[in-house]
């Protein structure tokens, strides 16, 4: 065990994973956390709590991971490189293991001209795999990026996202590569809609070994609406939505397009499960928490394993 | 102007030692300036790298040729019959004209020569110091023509911190406070109320790549829809 955080245990004894999300609020509403948290509890093996996501200004990512292990569950506390630089990361990441989180992943972050602070400075002081390569160091050798020694160092179980459908598609899986070469210990993917260009990377995934070295959770957002899927196909980057996903949304009626959008998730987890090389399912169903409960009963992972 | 310095012969070398034939292209501006990277420096560097990989048994070929600037295509063209007889070209232009003549031949490895270090004056000849760092929001107005974030090493807008020493930076006694500097300038020409107000924080326009058409061509570079 490297970490020993329940999303470990769970990788490590061979069941598929499901994970979930939760974002922290634009604000100081504590209840709103709690009551989020609420459905996803023993739903799911971890929740993803997000950092500042889109670069909205949101209660920080430790602290409403914090919040989220007092409602019992199991954070995976999200890092951006956008907004701190090696040494604020650093200290976050101490404090954070100190305060019970072991999952950590690691991000570059969106622009922050696409948030509510376009004209924001960028940190990006060290990228993601910088920032993977850090926090291995820091746990595999004990010492800072500085060389130093850290007194009692922070063992985290190290996340990293994987897109395998940004251009230049070959190159993807070498970018995996590197992201496992520098310490990530789990991958979670990109929102998946193109099922065969996924298909295709996990296969060079396997072929390269990579899946052996590293737990591969694909990434699964449910449309809630045909809106939504438009929206997903024309305005958020790095996301491909193949018209026939769209073609099913509009083929049905508008009170059933979510439910749609759910069943097309289903059958995609369904795949997933009998997929050599990914390890679970990170579900992420933005601002449909109350969803979760669902979503994992129609994907049939109910129960989730209870590890010591 | 740009200032740059030239990479450590070492780097070079590591860099162009699987090439036979090796083209140094120099640039007749800012480098040629700062003697960074001008017609004298690319037979300086041709003969030095000739003499070490002489004496290091790699075998290569060396020619030197000096193009007007670098950042600018029509001048690239003046290279553009004798690329093709070489395996690398080396640029000892700043890092803008290392991109221009890469994207111009791209079918051949481009290597820098120098590291572009500034945007800087000359104090003496051959001593240059940082002025600018292109932020493109230039707040020199109200400064007293000090640039904050250039020269102070926080980049504040509303110093001097708790770090002024004796007039002096705190990262170090041999860097005056610039805003020590700034504050006694402003006072000299009465104008203290320029710091007095609170400076809101900076919107920065360098975080993405820019591109600036000058006012009188903008309708020549409308976008055509």
């Amino acid at each position: 065990m490297k970490a020993g955080s329940n999303l470990e245990k769970i990788l490590r004894a061979g069941h598929f994973a499901f994970t979930g999300e939760l974002g922290p609020p634009r604000g100081c509403n504590v209840e709103h956390v709690r009551e989020k948290a609420v459905p996803l509890k023993g739903m799911v093996d971890m929740v993803n709590i997000t950092d500042n996501q889109t670069a909205m200004v949101r209660m920080s990512s430790w602290a409403a991971a914090i919040i989220a292990l007092e409602e019992g569950l199991e954070p995976n506390y999200q890092m951006v490189c956008r907004d701190r630089n090696r040494l604020a990361m650093q200290a976050d990441i101490l404090g954070a293991y100190c305060h019970g989180l072991r999952n950590i992943l690691c991000l570059s972050g969106d622009h922050q001209q696409f948030g509510d602070h376009p004209n924001a400075k960028g940190v990006y002081d060290i990228d993601s795999i910088q920032l993977i390569n850090m926090v291995k160091n820091m746990r595999d050798e004990g010492k800072f990026a500085g060389g130093a020694e850290i007194d009692v160092p922070p063992k985290f179980f190290i996340g990293a996202a994987a897109n395998p459908f940004g251009e230049p598609y070959e190159w993807r899986v070498h970018r995996l590569a590197k992201k496992v070469a520098a310490g990530a210990d789990f991958i979670q993917t990109q929102c998946i809609y193109n099922m065969d260009l996924m298909r295709e990377w996990i296969k060079q995934a396997n072929d390269m070994g990579l899946t052996e070295k590293t737990y591969i959770l694909a990434g699964v957002t449910p449309m809630k609406s045909l809106g939504m899927a438009k929206y997903m196909k024309n305005r958020v980057p790095g996301i491909d939505v193949p018209d026939e996903v769209i073609n099913r949304l509009a083929g049905v009626d508008k009170k059933k397009q979510a439910d749609e959008g759910i069943k097309i998730a289903c059958e995609q987890i369904e795949e997933f499960k009998e997929t050599k090389g990914i390890a679970g399912v990170h579900l992420m169903a933005i601002e449909w928490e109350h969803k979760v409960p669902e979503i994992a009963e129609r994907a049939k992972v109910l129960p989730r394993p209870v590890m010591d | 102007m740009v200032k740059a310095k030239r990479k450590p012969l070492e780097e070079i070398r590591d860099a162009i030692k699987s090439y036979k034939r090796v083209l140094t292209v120099g640039c007749g501006g800012c480098v040629s300036v700062c003697m960074a990277g001008g017609l004298k420096e690319v037979n300086t560097m041709n003969a030095e790298l000739k003499q070490m990989f002489k004496e290091e048994n790699i075998e290569c070929s060396f020619d030197g040729f000096t193009v007007e600037r670098q950042c600018n295509m029509e001048f690239l063209e003046d290279v553009a019959d004798k690329v093709g007889k070489f395996d690398c070209l080396l640029s000892m232009a700043c890092g803008a004209g290392v991109q221009y003549m890469s994207e111009r031949y791209p079918d051949i490895p481009v290597f820098p020569a120098v590291n572009t270090v500034f945007i800087g004056v000359d104090k003496e000849i051959g001593v240059y110091e940082e002025k600018c760092r292109a932020c493109g929001e230039c707040v020199l107005g109200y400064t007293g023509g000090v640039c904050p974030v250039t020269r102070c090493a926080k980049g504040l807008f509303n110093g001097p911190c708790g770090g002024t020493n004796k007039g002096k930076c705190e990262v170090s006694s041999e860097v005056p406070c610039a805003w020590v500097t700034i504050y006694d300038r402003l006072k000299a020409q009465n104008r203290l109320d320029d710091i007095l107000k609170i400076q809101q924080p900076m919107q920065w326009q360098n975080q993405v790549q820019r591109t600036i058409i000058q006012e009188p061509y903008k309708e020549r570079y409308a976008k055509q829809d």
